[in-house]
């Protein structure tokens, strides 16, 4: 229960992402922790390996040429940010298990092998894999297939196994929705959804990537920074919520008041962009892994570390969900601004809503059960 | 407090000399504060108080579909027309495809992939607004001017953006719903050409419309420190004779800590455009 638990996430959107592999124009919500292999039993977590536990990762520097400022004095990080990487969420099991940080050799390798497991180009799975790959590395973000420039082994960088770390037993009411989910789940990934309600927030284009913690996926990682005197704004490629983060000191939203992307309050700790947000909703999946929004918080720290990176880092803790908090980091690449962002029109177009529910209504008629 | 009797003798005296003998008139000649880069300051949440989402021209209060559902909620507001001359100039042809939009604008079928966008107002779905229909709904939005050669406007409704590129000869790369907005200033005012649509938006719930040669050139001109005048210029010659105008003020919102709040109206669209194909109903 509590390894399904701290799956979750990854469940819901490789799942999903199977039924959509088959539709080229739907665009699919996958987060890449998916690729993380299950963790070991999370009541039993594993042990950090001593070399991970001796060398924490290194802490980002900030060169002082890279503190750009605004005319009005805030450190400057408006322009267009790319989130991709091959490197998973969570360290994978295996060799690799006790190394948090990888030897140029090393690294190369290790990205290679990610490279090739994530590669939808390849024909060497059968018939049913080639046809989930007909969504293939054409429609894909091509800078998912690097690892991270510092080499770590996971976005995770603490605990220092790199993992999620374990669950905390849920309340019955809890444990009764996360079943209700799954069955949901089950439904729609058996082709027999009973109506749009199975279907994920993000095969229903309520929201996607655009809600924090940032997690990088298979395409539309693109993030533009907009500033004014007070305000941050974060603009995912990913749907087109802006995020509008207030940077001057006004209080968050009354407690009554629950959004999808949450309330955002930021302030400035030297060069370091600091982000709390509060007030999410309860539907399911706004929160990552379901957590519970009573006592979720998240903190997301933005550092220009030179001109072309951004270090983005995010801690999270629920001490109903998790037995810890825990932190992850991902480096943020400057694009080309000629590098088009594009509009995403999600719910526009989402034919695959009826397209997977029409079909679900003729299996029934012919008498197919999951 | 001889300090505040004098600020606001003096406050009383600009109103005066600046108030017109009557309401709606012209705002007297404001030099607004300027940025760094010597252009107006546009940042804030703005919104339009005229009724032109129901309609574009003159409206007369109405029940709108469903009156036996949905009582007075359903009913729209009488509201004046804000175009120049009060008419659109549509071609005789482009008339009738206005009317027929009309009488179907509340029903929906997205049966068939291709016949997915032909019923229905866009909004009813809680699809992308467009423009220049996004500046007045009845919904703020805020523009976001920094430093960059960028200036976003986030909208409430959808919460629909749209990146306005300064100073650029870029084409539009593809269609889209929000259109392709490249901007310039001319003096205080902020001129967007806005070209790239997707020919799927409607103006307004009377069923006003447009094809994808859609041309929009807005002015945004500040007018006070608390309001915006707003002028658009609207021509496609497969659909209009001419090109037209709208204009009307955007206010300043002045509440305390104001903000966007979500109206992420997909999930509110769901049950008319899905419901049908769920096991109960298809039953």
């Amino acid at each position: 229960m509590e390894a399904s638990v701290n799956r979750r996430r990854s469940e819901i959107t490789e799942d999903q992402m199977n039924r959509f592999s088959i539709a080229i124009f739907m665009v699919v919500p996958v987060v890449l922790i998916a690729q993380a292999p299950p963790a070991a039993s999370p009541a039993t977590p594993s042990k950090p390996g001593a070399a991970a536990a001796k060398k924490a990762a290194p802490k980002a520097k900030v060169s002082p040429s890279a503190v750009l400022r605004t005319p009005w004095g805030d450190p400057d990080l408006q322009g267009v940010w790319n989130d991709a990487t091959s490197t998973p969420l969570q360290r994978p099991n295996g060799s690799i298990s006790s190394k948090d940080v990888l030897s140029d050799e090393e690294a190369a390798e290790f990205q290679a092998q990610l490279a090739n497991d994530l590669s939808r180009d390849r024909r060497d799975g059968g018939a049913d894999a080639d046809v989930n790959r007909a969504y293939n590395e054409h429609w894909m973000d091509a800078r998912r297939l690097k690892i991270t420039s510092d080499h770590r082994t996971s976005l995770i960088v603490d605990p220092p196994d790199g993992r999620i770390p374990p669950t905390v037993p849920l309340s019955p009411e809890r444990e009764e929705a996360r079943a209700a989910r799954a069955a949901a789940n089950a439904r729609f990934n058996a082709g027999l959804p009973d109506s749009y309600k199975d279907m994920s927030l993000p095969v229903r284009c309520v929201i996607r990537t655009d809600s924090p913690p940032y997690l990088p996926t298979i395409y539309n990682n693109d993030f533009q920074i907009f500033q004014s005197p007070g305000h941050v704004v974060i603009a995912p490629e990913m749907i087109h919520s802006a995020r509008i983060i207030p940077v001057d000191g006004t209080p968050h939203l009354s407690k009554n008041l629950h959004q999808w992307l949450g309330d955002s309050r930021g302030h400035w700790e030297g060069t370091t962009l600091v982000v709390e947000t509060t007030n999410f909703r309860s539907d399911d999946g706004v929160i990552f892994q379901n957590a519970n929004p009573d006592t979720f918080r998240i903190t997301e720290r933005f550092t220009r570390v030179d001109a072309d990176t951004l270090n983005y880092e995010f801690t999270v803790s629920d001490p109903t969900t998790w037995t810890r908090p825990w932190t992850a980091r991902i480096p943020w690449t400057k694009i080309d601004p000629k590098e088009q962002m594009y509009e995403y029109a999600c719910h526009e177009d989402n034919y695959d809503i009826v397209h997977f529910l029409s079909g679900a209504r003729i299996r029934e008629k012919k008498g197919e059960t999951k | 407090m001889r300090k505040c009797a004098v600020v606001a003798s003096v406050a009383y005296a600009i109103l005066v000399a600046g108030a017109s003998s009557s309401d709606g008139q012209s705002f007297p000649t404001y030099r607004p504060p300027h940025m760094a880069d010597g252009h107006p300051d546009l940042n804030g949440i703005w919104q339009a108080m005229v009724t032109a989402n129901w309609d574009l021209q003159d409206h007369e209060a109405q029940a709108r579909p469903h009156p036996e559902i949905m009582g007075e909620y359903g009913a729209g507001p009488a509201g004046q027309s804000i175009v120049e001359g009060g008419e659109i100039p549509y071609l005789p042809s482009a008339l009738q495809k206005k009317k027929q939009n009309f009488e179907k604008r509340a029903t929906v079928d997205v049966s068939s992939d291709k016949r997915w966008h032909e019923l229905g107002d866009p909004e009813l779905k809680c699809y992308m607004p467009g423009v220049p229909r996004a500046t007045y709904m009845p919904f703020p939005f805020r523009i976001v001017q920094g430093s960059s050669p960028y200036i976003l406007i986030a909208y409430e409704y959808a919460s629909a953006t749209r990146t306005i590129r300064m100073n650029t000869k870029q084409e539009a790369p593809t269609p889209s719903w929000m259109g392709w907005s490249r901007g310039h200033w001319e003096g205080d005012t902020l001129v967007v050409d806005v070209t790239g649509f997707r020919e799927e938006t409607w103006l307004d719930r009377a069923g006003d419309y447009h094809s994808e040669g859609l041309h929009v050139v807005e002015r945004y001109t500040p007018a006070s420190p608390y309001h915006l005048m707003y002028e658009a210029t609207v021509e496609d010659p497969q659909v209009y004779s001419r090109p037209w105008k709208i204009s009307f003020p955007l206010y300043r919102r002045m509440e305390k800590n104001v903000q966007l709040l979500e109206f992420k109206c997909a999930s509110f669209a769901e049950e008319l455009l899905y419901g049908g194909f769920s096991k109960q109903a298809a039953k």
